[in-house]
């Protein structure tokens, strides 16, 4: 297993840790850590700040009954949802089996070889799987806002620069850049914006707006 | 069996492996009143009303008793643990989707052990990390708990760089190392 040298920023974790992330970039977030022991570390010290801060918290009083109520139901059997969470699949992190409902990704051809699998879109981001066949280009595009991208098999460089199983990229808006995936195994990665998505096809840029991409 | 807990341990981490090790119900009540009102204050941080973060802390609470035997005490001081399980159950009953979640470590057996040592060390830490915070200027710590308490968006937090966190900061570097130097041994 090569190291893993792009990891998440340490806001970008805080934000995770305190549950003010978007669903696409926890699930990003959650399979870095997975795959990243470094990160895993990085972000079991957040926590620990979180619950100093927990601990230094102002209080508000709780009714009475709460705590009756509580410890009345300590003998309660769990709720058998706890123990069905998908686990890892493959090269797929638990955070994206669980995303993609358990199922194995349900790819499209976009062209050039290579192919997608929306997992979820709407107006707060995007999350997705992209396959890039060994050397294959993926057209400049720009991104509104944040763009992470997680490689789950192979490798991908750009201008930036490389990127191997683990490593995450994260992409301000400004970036426009053009990754080429590795040679050897076909590049699959993970891929979460903030923001909607600008590209799903090899449509030109100016029919976006009639296309949606 | 636990040995009687050297004084150094803080109560929250002593009454966690008491639910843990012997599912003390005392033990588990001290936790409700330590962490219930607390707990309530952070959910109410979130836009909660009263009664709407009463349930979230009544299944947050739940799931500290049930979850009890994952907590590992070398890894995590008793409020960071807890503060993870608030924000996932949080996440949970707010939005449709479960919170995505890290895949766990599987540690063999030999490993769990609690290193008494490392026990110690992290306990520690955690009074220190609480001390820095309480020395902090009134808001340099409201802005802290602002990020830590989910009111600031990560750009938001970004923005916050310049601010006075070195104590708090080497505090979280220090955990850091610690712990990835422990992962790294169970490879």
């Amino acid at each position: 297993m090569t190291e893993i040298t792009h990891h998440i920023s340490e806001e970008l974790l805080t934000a995770y840790a305190a549950g003010s992330l978007g669903q696409a970039f926890s699930v990003a977030v959650a399979a870095h850590v997975s795959l990243c022991l470094e990160c895993r570390a990085r972000l079991a010290a957040v926590e620990h700040v979180g619950g100093a801060v927990l601990d230094g918290l102002a209080t508000q009083s709780v009714g009475g009954d709460l705590k009756a109520a509580v410890m009345a139901a300590l003998d309660m059997p769990a709720p058998a949802e706890e123990a069905t969470a998908p686990r890892r699949s493959g090269i797929y992190p638990g955070a994206v089996m669980a995303a993609l409902k358990g199922r194995p990704p349900k790819w499209r051809a976009l062209g050039a070889g290579i192919r997608q699998c929306i997992i979820s879109e709407g107006p707060d981001g995007s999350l997705r799987l992209l396959y890039i066949p060994p050397g294959q280009a993926v057209p400049d595009h720009g991104h509104g806002g944040l763009e992470m991208t997680l490689v789950l098999q192979g490798s991908f460089h750009d201008e930036t620069g490389q990127f191997g199983v683990g490593d995450i990229e994260i992409a301000a808006e400004e970036l426009e850049h053009t990754p080429i995936a590795g040679q050897g195994l076909a590049c699959i990665c993970l891929a979460a914006t903030d923001a909607p998505l600008r590209f799903r096809s090899w449509l030109p840029r100016l029919l976006q707006p009639v296309f949606r991409i | 069996m636990t040995d009687p807990t050297p004084r150094p341990l803080s109560l929250q981490t002593v009454w966690l492996l008491e639910v843990r090790d012997n599912r003390s119900r005392a033990a588990f009540a001290q936790l409700f009143d330590f962490y219930a009102p607390r707990l309530k204050g952070m959910l109410m941080r979130a836009g909660m009303r009263s009664n709407q973060a009463e349930d979230v802390v009544q299944e947050v609470m739940l799931s500290i008793w049930r979850k009890a035997d994952q907590f590992d005490p070398a890894r995590a001081q008793a409020s960071a643990w807890i503060y993870r399980i608030a924000r996932n159950r949080q996440i949970d009953m707010i939005r449709r989707e479960n919170r995505p979640l890290p895949d766990a470590l599987i540690l063999d057996e030999e490993d769990s052990i609690d290193d008494a040592g490392q026990v110690l060390a992290l306990d520690q830490e955690g009074a220190q990390l609480r001390a820095a915070l309480a020395r902090l200027a009134p808001e340099q710590r409201a802005v802290i708990e602002q990020a830590y308490m989910g009111e600031l968006s990560h750009s938001e937090i970004t923005a916050q760089t310049g601010l006075p966190l070195g104590t708090i900061k080497s505090r979280i570097r220090l955990a850091l190392d610690r712990l990835r130097h422990d992962l790294r041994d169970l490879r």
